[in-house]
């Protein structure tokens, strides 16, 4: 085996899995797991560690790994993330821990997600659990909202030995992990279910149908409730249209109903009550990881897919990873282009939108160049079906009802990078509802920063 | 679980339940509502909040069966639980932070359609035990699908009954009994309208000629109610809003009621076929028009 080149993962054929509901990448197995491993260096001044938001000891799991000690390389991941099945799976390495790996440099880096991955899918296959808690304080601190930073904040609280309470608003644990990612990225039950699973078991409470800011102030629950601290992790919001002309017709979705439709609600099932337009030509407006998994929902659902993205090719921020088992898929891409109306029939059904093309001007003051519209290049694309992938501006529910909580221009609500810390005594947060649209493991970085802020809050109190 | 400690069936397919949720019941107002989930696999169904009992943690809730996830509610009896049930949201009603004395110096009408009853009761009560007067036109299609009218009599100055076909009351719509009331010299300076959209888009249309400021309660199309999704969006004014957190309530001569009407219709056919399929069960032979 040629040590450059990374153990190719196993994945469903694509003319297959566009037809399919089930994970895509299938991970690797013992023997691929081992062999793969065997390509770390172990370097001593580990860089891909300094890439990693919740510092988990990469060359400490990969040596066990290497070894065949699958049980131990899960306890050492499991001191840094309770996420690892996921994080495994939705990471973007490729710019953090494998971005740096030295191997790296000439050749693949070592596939650490996946690695990561074969390590959680295999401790949940043997039926290994996190260690739970020592002593427990019976200090109480609530956690809103059981997203990535949610959990992870929970987690490592109820190890420190907090009385831990989620409040989730809907009605199942897991934030944009259960209503957003979608089935074929990241198994619902399977994975995301039972990584909850095992922050419950870590002793942490999780209430579900409770929507902070309407059922309970976080005032109320800090003064008749008796929680000494509580850290915000609502995620990121309202979902953003264009402002065009035709937006408000029937058949133009956000990619947040898209994919909760299908996600949290299981549209795609038969059994399931909650319906959804499948259509049979969508165009998808945006080019980020959401717009990647609205439109591979969609394909999978039988449509033609185009992705219309305003910027080219290199511009795309969703992942690699994702643009190109999108590609696989069939799902179009039609760059550089930007629709200025979506046209309606007589019956207000969308049939199609009007797109202009577009060229890429200076780079503006972010150094990113940015699109100009090309005169006279429009032309009509048809669809039955739009969907709106443009991002989200913060929620105000828990800004609005909760008294001294700063937020900045953007309506996010200010806290420390550092600590989690807002304007308010005993009040944390991290995650979307602070920095906007981000990652999971960032919002779990955050989730991690505040669990040790409030920590530190509390036996100074 | 959310266990079931009355079941009323109040007309055709029309039910009444109340549901024990404490942490709803606890800081709910009127013109709030609730979304429950009756089962694992059934739909997340926005309603407006009844009634609440703050001491007992009980909620009251109205429904009308239109697809298979309200026929599964149906048939929950006392003592039976809803998976999911989840509130107060959206915002309470402007009236409850409007000042006694200044509504007690105003005219107030309610105008209820259909279920749209059950969400006007609470807001009458609420005000009859702050003292303040106002008068109830509530209709329905006949008399047979009239809901709560002894509890709104008790409640309402003066209560006009109408139904569509005449078999009680008043015949015609409660937009036509407003404007019979009007002609007769009755005037009112504020109007809340709740029932189907098409009732209060009429409602709207007369009261906008007649000058009378109008609140209407929207309930479109919703997934999480939260503001995470914009299923619910709505032109009002020619701005787009969400009902799920800018809402319910909007100034009903804002809205763009065509629009909202059109949109709520996205998913009738699939909700139709539905129904028409648990109804036919086995029978089932493709009526609905969409099957093969």
């Amino acid at each position: 085996m040629d040590v450059l080149n990374k153990v190719p993962v196993r994945e469903q054929e694509p003319a297959v899995r566009a037809a399919n509901f089930e994970e895509v990448c299938l991970g690797y197995n013992e023997e691929e797991a081992m062999a793969e491993a065997a390509r770390c260096l172990n370097c001593k001044n580990a860089q891909c560690m300094k890439g990693c938001p919740v510092s988990i000891d990469i060359p400490g799991f990969i040596t066990q790994v290497k070894e065949g000690n699958f049980k131990e390389a899960y306890r050492i991941i499991s001191r840094s993330s309770a996420l690892p099945a996921v994080c495994g799976r939705v990471c973007p390495q490729e710019t953090q821990c494998e971005g740096k790996c030295i191997r790296g440099i000439k050749g693949d880096p070592v596939s650490i997600g996946k690695l990561e991955r074969f390590v959680a899918d295999w401790a949940r296959e043997h039926g290994i659990r996190p260690e739970c808690a020592g002593e427990k304080n019976g200090r109480k601190v609530a956690v809103i909202g059981s997203g990535p930073a949610g959990l992870t904040c929970a987690g490592d609280l109820a190890k420190m030995g907090y009385d831990v309470t989620i409040f989730e608003a809907l009605h199942e644990a897991g934030g944009v992990l259960v209503y957003g990612i979608p089935e074929f990225r990241l198994p619902k039950q399977e994975v995301v279910a039972a990584e909850v699973e095992n922050v419950r078991a870590l002793g942490v409470k999780i209430e579900t149908n409770v929507v902070i800011g309407k059922s309970v102030t976080i005032d109320e629950l800090m003064e008749d409730e008796g929680f000494e601290a509580v850290f915000i992790g609502s995620g990121a919001g309202l979902p953003r249209f264009m402002g065009i002309p035709g937006e408000q017709a029937m058949g133009v979705f956000s990619a947040n109903e898209y994919l909760t439709r299908n996600n949290l609600m299981k549209a795609f099932l038969e059994d399931y009550d909650t319906p959804v337009k499948a259509g049979n030509k969508v165009i998808v407006v945006g080019g980020g990881n959401v717009a990647m998994d609205a439109a591979r929902t969609a394909r999978r659902l039988g449509a033609e897919v185009h992705i219309v993205y305003r910027r080219g090719e290199e511009e795309l921020p969703a992942r690699r990873e994702e643009i190109h088992h999108a590609k696989e898929e069939g799902i179009i891409f039609d760059l550089l282009q930007n629709p200025t109306e979506l046209l309606v029939d007589e019956n207000g059904c969308v049939k199609g939108a009007k797109i202009i093309r577009m060229e890429l001007g200076e780079p503006d003051e972010s150094g990113r160049r940015s699109p100009v519209e090309i005169p006279g290049s429009e032309y009509v694309m048809e669809a039955d079906t739009v969907i709106m992938s443009l991002g989200t501006s913060p929620n105000p529910l828990i800004s609005s009802t909760t008294k001294g909580l700063e937020t900045n221009r953007r309506k996010c609500i200010v806290a420390s990078e550092e600590n989690g810390a807002t304007s308010k005594p005993g009040v944390f947060a991290g995650g979307d509802a602070v920095t906007g649209a981000a990652t999971v493991i960032l919002a779990m970085g955050a989730g991690k920063a505040a669990a040790a802020g409030i920590d530190e809050y509390l036996r100074n109190k | 679980m959310y266990p079931i400690v009355k079941r009323e069936k109040l007309a055709d397919r029309i039910y009444l339940m109340d549901v024990k949720a404490p942490r709803v019941a606890q800081y709910c107002e009127p013109g709030q509502f609730v979304i429950v989930k009756v089962d694992e696999v059934g739909e997340r169904i926005p309603l407006t909040i009844c009634d609440y009992n703050r001491k007992e943690g009980l909620i009251t809730i109205v429904f009308q069966t239109v697809g298979s996830s309200t026929e599964r509610m149906a048939d929950l009896k006392e003592g039976d639980a809803f998976q999911d049930f989840v509130g107060p949201l959206g915002c309470p009603s402007d009236l409850i932070h409007e000042d006694i004395e200044e509504l007690k110096k105003k005219k107030i009408l309610f105008v209820a359609g259909g279920v749209g009853t059950a969400p006007v009761y609470p807001q009458v009560k609420w005000l009859h035990e702050h003292g303040v007067e106002c008068d109830v036109i509530m209709g329905a299609r006949n008399k047979d699908l009239l809901i709560l009218e002894d509890e709104m009599r008790e409640v309402a100055t003066n209560l006009y009954v109408t139904t569509d076909d005449g078999s009680y009351g008043f015949q015609g719509t409660g937009t036509a009994q407003l404007q019979a009331l009007w002609d007769e010299g009755v005037r009112y300076d504020h109007c809340v309208a709740i029932g189907p959209m098409i009732m209060m888009k009429f409602v709207c249309v007369l009261t906008k000629e007649l000058g009378i400021p109008t609140v209407v309660s929207m309930n479109p199309v919703m997934v999480d109610g939260t503001g995470m999704c914009g299923a619910c969006r709505l032109l009002v004014g020619g701005e787009v809003k969400f009902a799920c957190v800018d809402g319910p309530e909007f100034d009903g001569h804002l809205v763009d009621f065509d629009q909202a009407m059109q949109r709520q219709r996205q998913y009738r056919t699939e909700e139709g076929r539905a129904a028409l399929k648990l109804q036919e069960g086995d029978t089932h032979h493709g009526g609905c028009g969409n099957c093969e």
